[in-house]
């Protein structure tokens, strides 16, 4: 697995971005990935991000679109508004979680 | 990482048939396309309809005559023999148990899905023909349907799109 460097901190990322211990990421981490992506973290971004990270480690899977929606009370336009082209794979990868494997 | 511009952009996908295994891949390649950042438009013609008919679209079932795939009580389990499946309530029970399994995955019903697919931007329409054939009414719809079209619109709105039928 390759390994970058990423706001000043060496982590192991996949192909294409996706860090691979999510003990490595910190919110600096969050910013750099996300600015990368032309996305400017706010307060609703962090809202999805925090739920992503606590989701995927009591469940070791990345929630998928209808979990956010219900579980987390997050409305499925603002996540197309927040994270566009891609929502959950972004939020994801910004969240330092794997690469999501759900269909849904 | 992948290619941005080589990705298709749009995708058109028809649905045609009304069993529940018929209606489902569809939604979860126009819900799939949304995901990853493509346009997608679904065209509901022919028993397709019956996703998006109110009163109908989350009764829809498997067919348990005709399907010799299928197995009994689980996917590795026997042939069910025609005339079994012919009996009353196989297909009920058949279709509960698969959306048990479905509920597990967290697919949701159809009509969850489709108003998932419609917030996730994703267009829904209905097909002319089989609405003056099965002489429905603007009612008889779901409200994500936004329009009934003829052929020709759907081949005017798939412009550039991959079509995809189901």
């Amino acid at each position: 697995m390759p390994e970058k460097i990423i706001a000043g901190q060496t982590v192991t990322v996949d192909e294409e971005g996706y860090l691979q211990n999510p003990a490595q990421w910190n919110r600096d981490i969050a910013q750099e990935i996300a600015s990368e992506m032309g996305i400017q973290l706010t307060d609703a971004h962090w809202k999805v991000i925090e739920f992503l990270r606590r989701d995927y480690q009591e469940r070791g899977a990345v929630p998928g679109m209808r979990r956010l929606n219900k579980v987390a009370g997050i409305a499925i336009k603002d996540l197309y508004t927040l994270f566009p082209d891609g929502p959950i794979k972004k939020a994801a990868r910004i969240a330092g979680c794997p690469k999501p494997t759900s269909c849904v | 990482m992948n290619d941005v511009a080589q990705r298709p952009r749009k995708v058109s996908i028809i649905v045609s048939r009304g069993t529940l295994d018929g209606v489902y891949p569809g939604l979860i390649l126009a819900n799939g396309a949304r995901l990853e950042g493509i346009e997608a438009n679904l065209f509901f013609t022919f028993f397709g309809l019956y996703a998006v008919l109110k009163r109908f679209q989350d009764k829809l079932r498997i067919a348990t005559v005709g399907n010799p795939a299928l197995r009994v009580p689980h996917a590795k389990g026997f042939p069910l023999p025609t005339l079994l499946g012919a009996v009353p309530g196989m297909s009920a029970l058949a279709t509960a148990i698969m959306k048990k399994e479905m509920e597990k995955l967290d697919i949701p019903p159809v009509s969850e899905f489709l108003q998932m697919i419609h917030d996730a931007g994703g267009h829904i329409f209905a097909c002319k023909a089989t609405v003056d054939m099965f002489h429905l009414q603007p009612d008889d719809f779901c409200p994500e349907v936004e329009k009934v079209l003829t052929v020709g619109e759907f081949y005017e709105r798939s412009v550039g799109a991959q079509i995809i039928f189901t």
